[in-house]
């Protein structure tokens, strides 16, 4: 049973400026909306409360995807299909790519957002684990100014972030990697396309004189939240690729993860498809 | 208590103004307020693709558009597909390679078939596999949709 109509509300603000102004005036009263492709699920669904929502998908401010010598930065409203098709995505962030197109299906690529896929909050969202292993940076604003959160302190725990009553998530900043760079995504699911995540693991590990000099991975349905595999990392992180410590590391994974048993998967079969995960990704990475 | 909005839209080439909630979904809005009930709910919730249109040049689940985001949009239904009684060769191959068995995914696969020749004439199975993802058929085991997309896609001229 779906909900009762009348009890959801839409403001449609003609610019950012007024949208932060409505928020501001009705502290947590508004929830954003954008495409709508989770929203609408839960409506459907008959399980939201009475809301009033801000509906922000005309604001040409959160729109487009802009380039400079050192990043790209997101606009809010940036689709999963525009980053499917923005040739910049393709050359500096290939694990973006595979992400929206692991996401639905083509209708929900067109109408879900970057900022939503965040803001949503699902540890099973496919862009976070992407997102957190390119080390982007999320921009807040609010009428009290804007400021940048690092993505890997912005989930704090299961749909907790770190976002004020008044904040709106407006862009987001990936910096292009440099030098010889490895990227690695992918997503286990029942099928290719639609099914949501049983485990996720994207990562991206920067080469220098055959060692791995930097490495970021991030996880998706394992924890309650997108999360960085922090130990996973320490224990690959400086080690030449001749004799990466396979091993070693899917075991620091294990103190990365903290799966549960749901309808899509046990937590014993996250846990073990994920180290599988970690294993594959090696084996790629030692053969660069 | 949410005031209806009045709701313009364009469906079919057709201009529309309606007074509807501003979350009504666009497949109600279609299906109930203009009486276009080609468009079909299978899950309500964008796992299934029935109730696939076109919003602006582009495949959405018309059950998870609110009302309001369709205000000033074009919308094409199946119900915009043919020429009258003409076919358009989309639905024609369809019909000759028996691309429909029980219908009711049809008007979904149809739409987005559509869409997948527009943006690419001269699809690969591979594209069409991509392209249909989001469109579930429980009858025809999908070969014949295939089949029906790729004589549709020679048929529209593009070289293969």
């Amino acid at each position: 049973m779906r909900g009762y109509l009348p009890d959801f509300d839409v403001h449609v603000p003609a610019s950012l400026g007024e949208a932060l102004d409505l928020m501001a005036q009705r502290p947590g009263i508004f929830t954003p909306l954008a495409g709508g492709t989770d929203l609408m699920v839960v409506y459907n669904a008959g399980r939201l409360k009475p809301t009033c929502f801000l509906d922000l998908s005309r604001l040409a401010e959160l729109r487009g995807i802009e380039e400079d010598a050192t990043s790209l930065c997101f606009g809010a409203l940036t689709t999963f299909t525009e980053l499917r098709e923005c040739r910049a995505v393709h050359q500096h962030f290939p694990n973006l790519v595979k992400s929206a197109r692991a996401t639905g299906a083509l209708a929900i690529q067109n109408r879900g957002t970057l900022a939503g896929n965040i803001a949503n909050a699902s540890p099973a969202a496919d862009t976070p684990p992407s997102l957190l292993a390119y080390g982007a940076e999320l921009e807040l604003v609010s009428p009290r100014g804007l400021r940048r959160v690092a993505y890997d302190q912005f989930h704090r725990g299961y749909k907790s972030m770190d976002l004020a009553a008044d904040e709106l998530l407006t862009r987001i900043l990936v910096p292009k990697p440099a030098g010889r760079g490895f990227h690695y995504f992918r997503k286990v699911g029942t099928r290719q396309a639609q099914a949501i995540s049983k485990t996720c693991l994207a990562a991206y590990a920067r080469i220098e004189e055959g060692c791995v000099a930097e490495l970021r991975i991030g996880l998706g349905s394992v924890a309650p939240a997108p999360v960085r595999a922090r130990n996973a990392e320490a224990a690959l992180l400086g080690q030449p690729l001749a004799s990466l410590p396979v091993a070693a590391a899917r075991e620091a994974l294990l103190a990365d993860m903290s799966p549960i048993d749901d309808i899509r998967a046990t937590a014993h079969y996250r846990s073990v498809v994920t180290r599988n995960l970690l294993g594959q990704m090696l084996r790629e990475l030692a053969s660069l | 208590m949410a005031d209806r909005i009045d709701l313009t839209l364009t469906v079919n080439g057709a201009d529309h103004r309606v007074s509807v909630p501003p979350f009504a979904r666009l497949l109600d809005v279609l299906r109930e307020d203009l009486r276009l009930t080609g468009t079909k709910e299978g899950c309500g919730e964008g796992e299934c693709g029935a109730c696939t249109v076109l919003l602006n040049g582009q495949v959405v689940n018309s059950c998870l558009v609110p009302a309001v985001q369709a205000q000033g949009a074009v919308v094409v239904t199946v119900e915009g597909l043919a020429d009258g009684e003409r076919l358009s060769s989309l639905q024609a191959a369809f019909l000759a390679h028996n691309g429909a068995q029980c219908g009711f995914c049809t008007p979904g696969m149809l739409l987005s078939a559509t869409d997948l020749i527009n943006r690419c004439p001269n699809p690969s199975d591979d594209q069409i596999r991509d392209g249909l993802a989001g469109n579930l058929c429980r009858c025809t085991g999908y070969a014949k949709i295939l089949d029906a997309v790729h004589t549709a896609a020679a048929d529209t001229g593009a070289p293969r």
